[in-house]
């Protein structure tokens, strides 16, 4: 990382440009972004999207590395000082899901252009990727601004967009689906404002940071309580925490291929990270914590969650949503990593943040192959998919095994993080409750397994027919980095342990 | 027809109750928060309530809108003037939070767009715009 930033200092006009990559985050995909329509082709804008997506790629590495080399960067838009400017703010926390996301979109391009093709109809695919860079700039914009206010505004970016993206889907379930979605979402982010409101009428600020020194001389007060629990609510509907994730199962089913790859590796991750800077940072000083008993309901809600997600996922037909619903449960690990809110808690919730990502990308991109070549995903069409689409079928055995939390993949390394977080309270039953859902898990990915590998393929089924190079590579990509940093889960765990400590320590000295 | 008006005097009086309850005494303030609560409650239920899509898309502006008068009303000073820089003027409302709902109000039209526009495609998919009608016809398909 820090090797990536000197080398970007080697480039031309790079004196110039360093101190405003921050910003240039943001603004480079939302300027570039309305090009597609002027270039109102299928192609060009594909080609368009992907440099884009790969340049702000490349600017979030450099930023990981500045931040790694340098400490925390602060960026005041137009040179108004904060509190009265927005600000931004980029330290471990967002440095590292910044590029989560911006990795994750820049992988997902490739992929995209031939299963795209597929599933969307030509004279709207420029206008599918010119949603996807909206989506993105939305996301981005979350991670890295220091605004409570200024986070809406990119919440509704990135959620309108995604809307959009999910109606593209190919059957009429995909409408009703994005339809859902928009009430729901736009209840949660009404909900987060209402609670920003409530914070600015105590306070009068909406800086992230000044908030945080303003709120604990006000936090007795039933209008800081409310604003705590809207923003809690709010967020946690946008994060699809267990009682609230009623739209997301049929959202990533019924999108596009590539959006569901793309949504469920970045949406739900950013509004996670939302909630721990909302709920630890600026809200860290308060006794808000303590008071609301929100470590123990975020707890139980997320190992409810855990559970719920995973035992639905078993009895579902199609392998998409089975995928959909292991995402409830697996968002509960996240959410239980929050709850814990001790430092090995955050940093086992942001790591799997990381993994989850990887290995969920891998999963949906492998089931996206599937369904461009079979045409269907639903388990009955699957018979001896192993044998048809070996390469495929193994990715997916990959990302599979790492949902389960086998050693050597991505997903052992969290689980193991959050057991031990959870051990290191002392709260054995919820140790126990991480381990008895990976059980579940290994149900719903036997399932496909076993139709994938011990049933024959059916009468004239083509063997070996893989789908095009350019969505291989992406999933194998993403397979082995799910390997490598299951092996080599140092890296991750030191990124995320700063991250934790970033969030955490940002208004006192590390506890909540 | 002072009959009438007799009649109706314990509903007016128990009106001036509510309202001496909900303005308190001697401050205007907090009679426009509850109105807010009640539209907020009010869209809430209808989204959450009604089976026709157009209907709680009006349910959902109606919610957003309680929180636009919200942030106005939390900006308002009693006697205070527009923002201007002008000879004379000391007290003036807080400028911030209209300017915020400014961008909240583009926000919900965005919503409300694509929210319009989605039923009309979900009409033509489905031949109906009531929640219950396509549940029951999605429910068939996943058996």
């Amino acid at each position: 990382m820090t090797a990536i930033y000197a080398y970007f200092l080697t480039l031309p006009f790079a004196a110039v440009i360093e101190p405003h990559l921050p910003v240039l985050q943001v603004v480079v995909p939302l300027l570039c972004a309305p090009i597609c329509v002027l270039l109102r082709h299928a192609k060009l804008s594909w080609l368009w999207a992907t440099i884009v997506t790969w340049l702000v790629f490349f600017i979030a590495l450099v930023l990981l590395g500045k931040v790694l080399a340098g400490g925390l960067i602060i960026y005041e838009i137009g040179n108004w000082p904060p509190p009265w400017g927005i600000e931004y703010r980029i330290d471990a926390a967002n440095a590292l899901v910044l590029v989560i996301i911006t990795a994750i979109g820049a992988i997902t391009l490739p992929y995209a252009k031939a299963s795209v093709e597929k599933e969307v109809s030509e004279p709207r695919i420029y206008l599918f990727y010119l949603m996807y860079m909206l989506c993105l700039t939305g996301l981005i914009g979350i991670t890295t601004t220091a605004d409570a206010f200024n986070l809406f505004v990119f919440l509704e970016i990135s959620s309108l967009s995604s809307y959009v993206l999910i109606s593209l889907g190919g059957s009429r379930r995909a409408l009703t689906a994005s339809y859902r979605y928009l009430v729901m979402g736009t209840l949660g982010a009404t909900f987060y404002i209402i609670g920003v409101g409530m914070m600015y009428m105590m306070t009068g600020s909406l800086n992230m940071a000044d908030l945080a020194t303003l709120l604990p001389a006000v936090d007795h007060t039933r209008t800081v309580l409310a604003a705590f629990a809207f923003v809690v609510v709010g967020l946690g509907l946008k994060l699809a925490m267990f009682p609230l994730h009623t739209w997301l199962p049929n959202a990533y089913a019924f999108a596009p291929s590539a959006v569901t790859v793309f949504l469920a590796s970045t949406a739900t991750k950013v509004a996670i990270y939302a909630l721990l800077r909302l709920v630890l940072t600026v809200f860290g000083g308060t006794d808000l914590f303590n008071v609301t008993h929100i470590s123990l309901m975020l707890v139980i809600l997320a190992v409810i969650g855990m559970f719920a997600g995973a035992f639905v996922a078993i009895f579902q037909k199609d392998v998409k949503r089975m995928l959909a619903y292991s995402s409830v449960s697996q968002v509960g690990y996240m959410v239980l990593g929050i709850g814990l809110a001790t430092a090995a808690g955050v940093t086992g919730s942001i790591v799997h943040l990381f993994n989850h990502a990887v290995m969920k990308g891998a999963a949906f991109m492998a089931v996206g192959a599937m369904f461009y070549v079979v045409g269907s995903v639903r388990l009955d069409d699957l018979a001896g998919i192993g044998k048809r689409m070996p390469v495929t079928t193994a990715v997916f055995l990959v990302a599979g095994l790492s949902l389960i939390g086998t050693p050597v993949t991505v997903g052992f390394i969290s689980k193991w993080q959050l057991v031990q977080a959870a051990i290191e309270l002392g709260w054995w039953y919820v140790a126990a409750g991480v381990l008895l859902s990976s059980l579940l898990a290994i149900a719903y990915v036997w399932r496909v397994v076993e139709v994938a590998y011990l049933q024959a393929p059916p009468e004239g089924a083509a063997l070996r027919t893989e789908a095009p190079v350019s969505m291989l590579v992406p999933m194998i990509v993403l397979a082995a980095a799910a390997v490598w940093f299951g092996i080599d889960g140092d890296t991750t765990l030191r990124l995320a342990g700063e991250a934790a400590n970033a969030l955490m320590g940002a208004a006192q000295g590390g506890k909540p | 027809m002072q009959g009438i008006v007799d009649a109706f005097k314990p509903l007016h009086d128990l009106w001036l109750a509510f309202e001496a309850f909900m303005v308190g005494p001697g401050s205007p303030g907090l009679f426009g928060y509850w109105m807010v609560i009640a539209l907020m409650m009010t869209g809430f239920y209808v989204v959450i309530a009604h089976d026709n899509l157009v209907k709680k898309i009006v349910g959902l502006n109606v919610f957003q809108v309680s929180v636009f008068l919200f942030y106005i009303l939390m900006a308002k000073i009693t006697g205070g003037t527009a923002p201007i820089l002008a000879e004379g003027i000391k007290v003036y409302s807080n400028p911030l939070p209209h300017v915020l709902i400014l961008t909240a109000i583009v926000v919900g039209v965005a919503t409300t767009a694509l929210g319009l526009a989605l039923v009309v495609r979900i009409r033509n998919a489905y031949d109906t715009i009531e929640d219950d009608e396509i549940q029951a016809v999605e429910e068939e398909e996943d058996r």
